[in-house]
């Protein structure tokens, strides 16, 4: 890898900005986090992203200091947490409710944690000018917060956040309540917030298309565990497990036993009388394994044809056509009555579809495309 | 809405005429020139201006003022640290208790509070007088306020608090600038309910106050019993001004409160 590219993650050398180590959380009897361990690297976008109660806003509770480990360590900057109560960590939380201060103003409400640090009075006022500026809202400094939209609300709670520049920020689902096409201008505004001003953003969110869009690295979590921390690429190509891989987007799973073939490729026998399906890949458990291959649907081509040599291959009848408007998905039942989604881009008009029910048709994909999955 | 049947009037009307027409002769009597009662003799204010010069009431008015601004502020402090305890800590030890006794004083017949108090103060061996009188409505007057602030408290987002730590309050910090500013209607209506529960009480006044100490209730039933005077009526309009501005104030600041939630 160049050393350009930002990937603290693999520099053995760097110093992690946030080091949680072996954290336990218990609520009574309920394990709410299991032992995490999980390093977040200065000037990471950081996602946290999972189903709903595995523990995302705990992680951030704990961080920002409103709750407390059972267990384990949670290091900031190379000092322990535990040690520091929560109005003197250098960390600042959004909340996903917002949480602004119905009684002043957008400046006031800017300006709550300069004040609380007794700044001096006018780089305070350069500063709220400086946040009402980045998240444009200039003209709204006099007003309450009842006296605005929920987007305005939600950029309010940015800038407070931001006002005090903290090291760490952490953002709980920031932009749950907005629309599609505001959430989307959001997204951007933040990533673009978090480059010009060179600090670590923590991201809560429900939506993976929002985790892949701003995320240096996504932490996949399931029942209080993490189970796959990786840039969204490597999330989303190469899964460390069928949850990942089903978690995020689309996904075709096809069952089998793998053989190795030699150190650096592995076949799936996936059907009796079926020829098996080859990965590029060295196969990372005994022979004969259960495993699954996991394959996105718009890696798999559709053809009359058999397709050339040196490519996967499946036969399979097209049992639906889902049409989306920019994509066709076909759905291929295949000989052991498994059903193979594969994707095409509608470049032609619907009228000129080649394919229709009950069609045999070929499914093939490169052999790199696909992950093998041992869980 | 649901349209008002002859039947709803009329009832309307008499419930009504039952709780304020007595008030309204009382007033209206307070402003008649006759020194006798029930005759009517022309419209004055001389019954008031003789109120004016009139020692005992303005010792009674000023006593009963003191004690009603110290008890209120008092149990508006101490309801309201109590509210703060039932509603944030959450489930302690003796929560249910704690929160079942804050009514108890609400539902509890006043001869009973006045009683003990009486015999509390008397096993103390304290000098009965203003204190008294003022420690007595203190306990009563923050049952009301804890039970008001709790409500608001109830529905009051604790992340609003969170957010006010994680920007660099301690919890203290945290409280006076955002939790109070924010819940002071509240605590502003509960602390004029407190002003008018002291101003009309008697029957606990009556049992804790000692030589000295006489409030305008206790004023006004021991001159009755010697036969009603118009100047009595002058002095109970004047209270019943004074407790109904009260209520009337308190319960339009919390309406304003929960008109401005509902943004
Ligand atoms: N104070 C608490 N007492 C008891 N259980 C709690 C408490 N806080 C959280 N939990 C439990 O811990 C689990 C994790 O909660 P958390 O809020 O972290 O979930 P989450 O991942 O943020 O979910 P969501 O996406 O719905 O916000 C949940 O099952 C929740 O019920
Ligand atoms: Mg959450």
């Amino acid at each position: 890898m160049s050393h350009n590219v930002f990937a603290p993650w693999d520099d053995p050398n760097a110093v992690p900005l946030v080091e949680i180590r072996g954290l336990l959380k218990r609520f009574g009897d309920f394990v709410a986090l299991d032992h995490i361990d999980l390093n977040v690297y200065p000037r990471e976008f950081f996602a946290l992203l999972g189903p709903s109660g595995c523990g995302k806003t705990t992680i951030m509770r704990m961080l920002a200091g409103f709750e407390t480990p059972t267990a384990g360590t949670v290091k900031l900057e190379g000092q322990d947490l535990a040690e520091i109560p929560p109005y003197s960590r250098n960390v600042n939380m959004m909340f996903q409710s917002y949480a602004l201060f119905p009684h002043i103003s957008v400046a006031d409400n800017i300006a709550f944690g300069l004040k609380q640090d007794k700044r001096p009075k006018d780089e305070i006022a350069a500063r709220v000018e400086e946040m009402l500026s980045l998240v444009q809202l200039g003209k709204f400094a006099h007003r309450k917060p009842h006296q605005l939209s929920g987007g305005q609300r939600q950029r309010v709670a940015l800038a407070r956040a931001l006002a005090k520049k903290p090291p760490l920020l952490l953002l709980d689902e920031p932009l749950g309540a907005l629309d599609k096409k505001l959430r989307q201008e959001t997204q951007f505004e933040l990533m673009d917030i978090q480059e010009k001003l060179g600090l670590t953003f923590m991201i809560v969110t429900h939506d993976q298309e929002e985790a892949m869009t701003v995320a240096s690295r996504i932490a996949v979590m399931n029942e209080g565990k993490i189970v796959q921390v990786a840039t969204p690429n490597t999330i989303y190509e190469h899964p460390n497990s069928v949850y990942v891989a089903g978690f995020l987007g689309e996904v075709n799973l096809i069952a089998g036993k793998a053989h190795r073939l030699d150190d650096h490729h592995t076949e799936l026998h996936w059907a009796e009388g079926e020829p098996p399906l080859r990965i590029d890949h060295p196969l990372e458990g005994t022979d004969g394994v259960d495993a699954t291959l996991a394959l996105r649907p718009e890696k798999v081509s559709i053809s009359h044809e058999e397709p050339q040599a040196g490519l996967c291959r499946v036969q399979g009848t097209i049992n639906d056509i889902a049409y989306t408007g920019n994509l066709s998905i076909y759905f291929v039942k295949l000989s052991n009555g498994v059903i193979i989604k594969a994707q095409e881009a509608n470049s032609r008009r619907l009228e000129h579809r080649n394919y229709t029910w009950e069609d045999t048709v070929w499914l093939s994909w490169r052999p790199t495309a696909g992950s093998l999955l041992l869980q | 809405m649901q349209k008002l049947s002859p039947f709803n009037i009329t009832a309307l009307t008499l419930g009504f005429a039952f709780l304020y027409i007595p008030i309204l002769l009382l007033v209206i009597f307070s402003f008649n020139e006759s020194k006798l009662v029930t005759v009517w003799g022309g419209f004055s204010t001389k019954w008031y201006a003789s109120l004016m010069q009139d020692k005992a009431f303005l010792n009674a008015a000023w006593t009963t003022f003191r004690i009603a601004l110290v008890s209120a502020t008092i149990a508006t402090v101490l309801g309201t640290m109590a509210a703060m305890a039932l509603v944030r800590l959450g489930k302690f030890r003796g929560r249910t208790l704690f929160s079942g006794m804050i009514y108890a004083p609400l539902v509890m017949p006043e001869v009973i509070t006045g009683l003990s108090l009486l015999l509390l103060f008397v096993a103390m061996n304290v000098t009965r007088g203003f204190w008294t009188i003022t420690l007595a409505h203190i306990t009563f007057s923050m049952c009301y306020v804890s039970v008001v602030v709790s409500s608001r408290l109830h529905s009051f987002d604790v992340s609003l608090e969170e957010a006010a730590i994680d920007l660099g309050c301690n919890t203290i910090q945290a409280f006076f600038k955002v939790t109070l500013p924010i819940i002071l209607p509240a605590v502003i209506s509960a602390w004029l309910l407190s002003v008018t529960l002291s101003l009309d009480d008697l029957v606990i006044a009556s049992f804790t106050s000692g030589p000295g100490a006489t409030t305008l209730p206790m004023e006004i039933y021991s001159s009755v019993r010697l036969g009603v005077s118009p100047q009595i009526n002058a002095l109970s309009s004047l209270l019943v001004g004074l407790v109904g501005g009260g209520v009337i104030l308190a319960s339009i600041i919390s309406r304003r409160q929960i008109s401005k939630e509902q943004h």
